[in-house]
Order: structure tokens, then C-alpha cells, then sequence
């Protein structure tokens, strides 16, 4: 036997128990999953653009996700720039405080705008107490963009913090000799620096607001998004095939974001 | 960099207000008689005895099912990262993108397939096994990805090579040169693996029964069903337990990565 066979069995062997797993546990249930709708007719796979209810959450998820990552990225972008001069005190304290939230769970953030902004919530006392009355906003659109917000923050934070770190400062030296402000600074020297950061933040933001369901539930939202609505016809209408369907849907946009936005910055984004 | 920037200044201060008022709101009502009156209501200890009593099991629980997946991770995916960094064909590295897509397709549809192809299964179906699958599958292209980068590297391939003309066989040179080698990388995986899947909820949420709970499961639990303040104290659980484990565990992959890391 030739060593190049054998090396290629030792290969195969290894693969091996990831593809078993992997083929029992995903690919075979996802392929079951996508098959279901077929049972209740082809027209079933379509539900989230013909039926107005679907697709109204569709639309409210996308919006929602889309307004989240633009203003999780300008955020994170502030704080990343200024944590990474030399300068500024405390800062490893500072970004370990930002940074801290990187590990809770949607669920608690869900909480954490109850606590701020739910009817025992802070804001609401603040507002009593100045003679406004009782002000909520956690379980509608702000509540739930706060919280996306919230959970966002901090893996951007983080990610700009390092790039930002990593800059070329020779690039902005020259600009301001040239006689740069500060926007031009910024536009001309560090965001063409900060592009794949960007790239990358953006897909992942863009990809955990379109799936997040523990913060949505939590918040018990009037404002229904995707994944809540595949969560009731699962639960509440033992709709089995709709709920495939969408979350087919979902799954699939999501996928095609990450994918066109990998292609659009030129590598593939890390996930 | 000029760090005369008043507005980056205000806008990091703003965000930090944001990000650490909830935590210290959350810490405070644990420890409240009763959140809506305050401090005038008096402490207690009550909420956190009663939520150690009532919720205790799901700690332990998401803590072994993290274990449990940061190893049979490794079982399974480092053989696999290996495999991917020595074949060099076309057809591994669609593999590597068809495991990474159970990242990019939301928890829920995940947990619904599974819940379709295995929900009859009933002793399956009713054990801390089905939700360990599920992690499973969420986090392991974290690992393989890790260890395949680091296998990658040229210096591993010539070590290799000499521990072959040395006559060493393949499991021996695997299990007593290789894996030494990535070893950093193994624990760096195996933390991103334990992080996500203590916190993991998406999925969890469909696959759990009432019998099989997490600590994320739990939570939610309690703040869909529970008064406030022991929603607080839940949350304060997970601060006192979680956190501290993941900061030993930074730690130690630090101290690894200090020791073995070239």
C-alpha cells in the first residue's frame, strides 16, 4: 500500500465523527425542516411575503436590525476611537467595565431594560417625581432597540478598541500637517483603516439582531419581530410547518446578509 | 492621537452610564424588600435563599453541559481541524463553511429541526443530552476553526515530519507532538465554546423540558413568572457564579498560552 493512501485514510478517519455528528444532529434535521412546508402545499414556503402579517414582521425585523447595527457601529466606533488613545485615564478600566457584558445572555438584557425602562422601572420613578407620570418604553420598539443595543455594544467596542489600537498613526500625522480637521481626520485616515472592522462588526450585529429571540421575550414586546412570530405559530398554534417555513425564511437572510457582506469587504467575515 | 476630543469623551460616557446603570439597578433590587419603594423598604437575604432553593439546579446543570461541550468539542473536532489543515482540496473548505452554518442560521430554526427529527425519541427528547447536542453543533465550528488555524502554521508540518522519520505512528505522533503543539489553541477554542454555550438561549429555550433546565431557561423563567426582586437575585446568581468562572478560566488559557504558546 502507498504511504499517499494511507495518509489519506488517516485523513479520512479523522474527519470522521464531525461528519456523523454533524450529518445526524444538522444536516439531517435541517433538511427534514426544510422539506415540511412542502406537506401543506408549495405555497407554504412563500408565507412570509404573501401573508401581511409575516411579512410586516419581516419588515419590522429588518428595519429594526438594520437601524440597530447603524447606530451599534457609530457608537462603538466613538468609544473604540477614544479608548485607544494614549492618553485617556483609566481606559483598561474603562474597557473592561464596557466590555464586561460580552458574556450575559439576552435574557438578562431583556431585564435590564425592565429595570430601566419597564412600569417598577427606574425612568418611570425619575418621570413620577418630576410630576410626568409613570413613562415606560421597554416593551415597545425603543425597548427593544435600547436592548439590542445593549447587547451589541460591547463585542463592537471591543473589536474597534483593538483596531484602533493597531492604526497607523503616520497616516493621520500627515493629514493634519496637511492641514486636516477632524472630520477629515476621521474620514480620510481612520475609517479606510477601519474598514474590515467594520465589515466584520456589521455582519455579526446585523446577524445576532435578526435571530435574537431571548431579548424579545423577555420583553414580552408589542413590537413583534420574526422571531417571536415563529416562536407563537410554534407554541401557540402548533403550526408546525409555518413555523419551518419562516424560520427557513429567516435563516436564509440571514445567511445571504453574512454572505454578501463577506464578498462586499473583500475576505470572508469571521463569525 | 490629540485626546482633547470632547465629544468621543461625552459619547464613552454616555455609553458607559447605559451599560453599568442596569447592572448596579439589578444588583441593588436583589437585595431590596421591596424594589418599588427602595432602601425605605429594608434589606433581605430572602430572594437570594429562595432562588438558590428554587433555581440552584439549573447552575450546576449549565455548568456541566458547558464542560461537557468545551470536551466532546475537542473529541471530535480537533481530529477534524487536523484533517482540514492537511487537505488541501476544494471539497474541505466547502466542509469548513457548511460547519460554520449553524452560526449563521438562527438558534430557532436549529432547535425546530431538531425538535422535528428527534422529538419522538422520548428519553433522548427528555435528557440533558438533547441540549448538549444542540450546543454541540452551535459551537463546534468555533473549535475546529481555532485549531485548524493553528495546524496551518509551518513550523507544526515540519515537526510532524520529523517525528515521522523518526518511526513514530500516527496516533502516537498525533496524541504526543501534535496536540502539545496546539495546545493553546485547543484551550482558546474550548473557551469561546464554554462561553457561548453557558449563555446560550435561542436554541435552549425550544430544546429544554421542564425537567431539563439551564440557567439562561431559568432566567427567563423567572422574569416572565417571578416578582422583580427575585429576578434580581437570579441575576445576581449568575454575576457571583458565572462571571468569576469565566475570569479563572481567561486565566488559565492565558497562562497556556504563556507557557506552551511559540
Amino acid at each position: 500500500m502507498s504511504s499517499g493512501s494511507v495518509a489519506q485514510r488517516v485523513l479520512t478517519a479523522c474527519l470522521m465523527p464531525v461528519v456523523i455528528f454533524f450529518v445526524a444532529f444538522w444536516l439531517l434535521p435541517i433538511t427534514q425542516l426544510i422539506a415540511l412546508p412542502a406537506a401543506k402545499g408549495w405555497e407554504t414556503y412563500f408565507a412570509i411575503l404573501t401573508d401581511s402579517r409575516y411579512a410586516t414582521s419581516l419588515i419590522n425585523t429588518l428595519l429594526l436590525s438594520l437601524v440597530v447595527t447603524a447606530a451599534t457601529l457609530v457608537l462603538g466606533l466613538s468609544v473604540g476611537l477614544y479608548l485607544a488613545k494614549p492618553k485617556v485615564p483609566g481606559r483598561r478600566f474603562l474597557l473592561s467595565l464596557l466590555t464586561l457584558p460580552l458574556s450575559f445572555p439576552g435574557v438578562v438584557v431583556g431585564f435590564f431594560i425592565i429595570l430601566l425602562g419597564g412600569r417598577q422601572g427606574a425612568v418611570a420613578d425619575f418621570f413620577e417625581s418630576v410630576g410626568l407620570g409613570r413613562v415606560t418604553f421597554a416593551y415597545g420598539l425603543t425597548g427593544l432597540f435600547l436592548a439590542y443595543l445593549y447587547f451589541s455594544l460591547p463585542r463592537v467596542i471591543a473589536s474597534y478598541t483593538a483596531a484602533a489600537q493597531g492604526m497607523d498613526r503616520s497616516l493621520e500625522e500627515a493629514a493634519r500637517s496637511l492641514g486636516a480637521n477632524r472630520f477629515q481626520v476621521l474620514w480620510d485616515a481612520w475609517l479606510p483603516q477601519l474598514l474590515p472592522t467594520t465589515a466584520a462588526c456589521a455582519a455579526i450585529v446585523f446577524a445576532t439582531s435578526m435571530g435574537a429571540f431571548g431579548t424579545a421575550f423577555t420583553l414580552a414586546s408589542k413590537f413583534e419581530v420574526l422571531p417571536i412570530t415563529i416562536y407563537n405559530e410554534f407554541t401557540n398554534y402548533a403550526n408546525f410547518p409555518l413555523a419551518a417555513s419562516l424560520s427557513l425564511s429567516l435563516g436564509l437572510l440571514t445567511w445571504l446578509s453574512l454572505f454578501l457582506m463577506g464578498r462586499w469587504s473583500g475576505g470572508r467575515v469571521a463569525l | 492621537m490629540n485626546s482633547r476630543s470632547p465629544i468621543l469623551a461625552t459619547l464613552t460616557l454616555s455609553v458607559l452610564l447605559f451599560m453599568i446603570s442596569p447592572m448596579i439597578l439589578s444588583i441593588t433590587a436583589a437585595f431590596l424588600q421591596q424594589y418599588s419603594r427602595g432602601l425605605a423598604s429594608g434589606l433581605t437575604l430572602q430572594w437570594i435563599v429562595q432562588v438558590f432553593s428554587q433555581y440552584g439546579s439549573t447552575v450546576y446543570a449549565s455548568i456541566l453541559i458547558a464542560t461537557s461541550c468545551v470536551i466532546g468539542n475537542a473529541l471530535i473536532g480537533v481530529p477534524c481541524a487536523y484533517a482540514l489543515a492537511r487537505a488541501r482540496g476544494r471539497w474541505a473548505r466547502s466542509f469548513e463553511e457548511i460547519l460554520t452554518l449553524p452560526v449563521a442560521v438562527p438558534g430557532l430554526a436549529t432547535g425546530l429541526a431538531l425538535i422535528l427529527t428527534y422529538g419522538e425519541w422520548r428519553d433522548f427528547r427528555q435528557s440533558y443530552a438533547f441540549i448538549l447536542v444542540g450546543h454541540m453543533v452551535f459551537t463546534l465550528p468555533f473549535m475546529v476553526r481555532t485549531v485548524s488555524a493553528a495546524f496551518q502554521r509551518a513550523e507544526i508540518a515540519s515537526i510532524e515530519e520529523a517525528a515521522r522519520s523518526l518511526g513514530a505512528g500516527f496516533i502516537t505522533r498525533f496524541l504526543t507532538v501534535l496536540v502539545p503543539v496546539v495546545l493553546p489553541s485547543i484551550v482558546a477554542g474550548g473557551l469561546m465554546v464554554f462561553t457561548l454555550s453557558i449563555g446560550e438561549f435561542n436554541l435552549t429555550w425550544l430544546l429544554h423540558t421542564p425537567l431539563t433546565r439551564t440557567l439562561p431557561v431559568g432566567l427567563a423563567d423567572s422574569y416572565a413568572s417571578m416578582r422583580i426582586e427575585i429576578g434580581s437575585a437570579y441575576t445576581l446568581m449568575f454575576f457571583i457564579v458565572v462571571l468569576p468562572l469565566l475570569w479563572l478560566l481567561n486565566l488559565v488559557a492565558h497562562l497556556v498560552q504563556k507557557r506552551y504558546g511559540t
